[in-house]
């Protein structure tokens, strides 16, 4: 049997892609979530944080947010992979390309480098509204470089993870709030406030959740600050957390009788009572 | 003729639920199978191993000559499925589809494009341009799933219940192209339904699936022959007629009192009509109506049976 993966991975790859950009539901959230804390924490928030930020070093509260706010884009995306996955699965079109001679890692790649594409350019977005209101970087140019291989490492390992919870989930509406705590973890880590802020317990878990050492690398490579060994607690978690999702999302996917929750519309192969 | 579809002593278990006992069925090639069977009798479990989308516990299945759990590729190079629910990417339009299709199919551009402008006419959805799925109704993704299917010339096509919510036309609409795959380029087809006039009208041979076993198998002319049952039944004009013929026919005969008729053994032969009609004075019958027995009698008669043990 010949197999042509890269045409079949550049055949999924193309159909993801024209799905995302149709699907501006997804769009709206992947980019709105992080757009609006941002706004509410630079304008609500802002203003009364920006003292605790200044003990930090960072004069301008933008400037300290931004990174967490970066980060939420990308669980964001995750959300999205997860949906966009879980609708695909209960819809049949997985079990259709799986009755297909095609390359069947295809199918897992090409969505994880599609969601990945998505959420970078939504990344691209917010950065430009930071900008727009007054986000200002002293990064050099090998600081951005840093900066962007760091967050395609991190959006890239997240997807993977999506794309798992996505082939697991028994409903479209379990893979979409399933992961939504994710999105709100930047919040309880170092994206808003400093930790050393919290009370004892918080800051504890504050400072070692898997997002905190990615922010902080993130908002030294920016600001110009030192990040110390931030950078590769970020790429272990990172390393650690795509590997998992790879993992699971293999052995879901091979998995060949999927028990399902709910047999019905939309469910073929449920085991029929 | 070579078996395109050959399986043995198939079993398949979900927990401790039996949906396959130990299934032997054969399906030559250029033929129309059709599995009978009610909600949940195992009809998809059977399909999705066949489609190497699931593994059996124990038994065998060979596709057009290859087993599906040692060469999956080979047979997924000849099948192509189409599910009982529409396995379409709603955000394309339906030419996307069908392209998409192609380019797993590894046609080139240009039989891609051919392919899919023949499949868009023949399913008369050429009109629907670059709308997305997601504004067609059931029937029109319905026909874009089997359209999908087709597209690369599979050799053996499994169809899981492909008329399930098609109103009469597109039911009339996909038995015609059944006929005309099975006619024109000789494909094998793999049918599941809940109709039974549907296998009656398509199938060359019939199974009936029911409590994980195939209580039946044969042509629907034989399955038919099975079943007692074909009467004619008479209606009169007064109930002083309905007496005097039922005193002709004796115990063998049934009446109604009410309706004014009679029911009495027949078969829809010439011969036999006559034998009835020459018993009875014919002026006094208001009219006629004959019952051979169909597919309902069959399933009716084979699966209630099989339902007691549950």
């Amino acid at each position: 049997m010949t197999t042509y993966p890269l045409r079949d991975t550049s055949t999924m790859l193309r159909r993801n892609l024209k799905q995302e950009l149709r699907d501006k539901v997804a769009i709206g959230a992947i980019i709105g979530i992080p757009v609006l804390f941002l706004l509410l924490f630079v304008y609500v928030f802002g203003g009364a944080l920006k003292g605790s930020v200044r003990l930090a070093g960072t004069p301008v509260y933008v400037d300290f947010v931004l990174p967490g706010l970066i980060i939420m884009t990308a669980a964001a995306g995750l959300i999205g992979i997860s949906t966009q996955t879980s609708v695909d699965m209960t819809a049949g079109i997985i079990d259709r390309f799986r009755t297909m001679a095609i390359f069947r890692p295809a199918i897992l790649i090409a969505r994880v480098v599609a969601s990945a594409a998505q959420t970078l350019a939504a990344m691209v977005v917010v950065f430009g509204i930071a900008f727009a209101i007054g986000f200002r970087s002293h990064a050099g140019l090998t600081q951005w470089l840093a900066a962007a291989g760091l967050l395609a490492i991190i959006t890239v390992a997240l997807a993977w993870l999506g794309l798992a919870f996505g082939l697991a989930a028994k409903t479209v509406g379990s893979a979409s709030n399933g992961p939504f705590p994710l999105i709100l973890l930047p919040l309880v880590g170092s994206g808003i406030v400093p930790t050393s802020t919290m009370p004892a317990g918080l800051r504890y878990f504050a400072q070692y959740q898997p997002f905190s050492p990615v922010i902080n690398t993130l908002r030294g490579l920016l600001l110009g600050a030192p990040i110390g060994w931030n950078w590769l607690i970020a790429l272990a978690w990172c390393a650690g957390l795509g590997l998992l999702g790879l993992a699971w999302s293999i052995s879901v996917f091979n998995r060949r009788d999927r028990k399902r929750g709910v047999p019905g519309p939309g469910f073929p192969g449920a085991p029929t009572q | 003729m070579d078996a395109a579809i050959e399986v043995s002593g198939l079993r398949k278990s979900f927990g401790d639920h039996l949906v396959l006992g130990g299934i032997d069925l054969s399906v030559p090639e250029g033929s129309v199978f059709a599995l009978l069977g009610p909600n949940g009798a195992g009809k998809t479990t059977l399909v999705r191993i066949l489609a190497t989308l699931s593994a059996a516990d124990a038994g065998e299945a060979r596709v057009a000559g290859r087993d599906v759990v040692r060469e999956p590729m080979a047979v997924r190079s000849v099948i192509g499925v189409t599910g009982q629910f529409s396995a379409t990417d709603i955000y394309l339009s339906a030419e996307e589809n069908l392209l998409l299709m192609a380019d797993l199919w590894h046609l080139t551009k240009q039989q891609g494009r051919q392919r899919s402008a023949e499949l868009l006419k023949l399913f008369d959805l050429a009109d629907t341009g670059r709308k997305p799925v997601f504004t067609f109704s059931g029937g029109m993704q319905r026909r874009l799933d089997l359209a999908m299917t087709l597209i690369g010339s599979p050799r053996v096509i499994f169809l899981d219940e492909p008329t399930t919510g098609l109103d009469p036309r597109g039911r009339r609409l996909m038995w015609e192209l059944i006929r005309g795959l099975v006619r024109d380029q000789a494909v094998t087809i793999f049918l599941t339904t809940q109709y039974l006039d549907e296998a009656d009208q398509l199938a060359g041979l019939v199974a009936v699936l029911d409590g994980g076993q195939l209580v039946a198998q044969g042509t629907p002319a034989e399955l038919k022959r099975r079943i007692p049952g074909g009467h004619a039944l008479l209606t009169f004009t007064s109930a002083a007629a309905l007496d005097r013929a039922a005193a002709q026919f004796g115990d063998q005969a049934s009446r109604n009192e009410t309706d004014l008729t009679l029911q009495v053994p027949a078969d829809d032969s010439g011969r036999s009509v006559r034998d009835v009609l020459s018993r009875i004075d014919t002026d006094s019958v208001a009219h006629v109506t004959l019952h051979t027995p169909d597919l309902d009698d069959v399933f009716l008669a084979l699966t209630g049976q099989a339902g007691k043990d549950q």
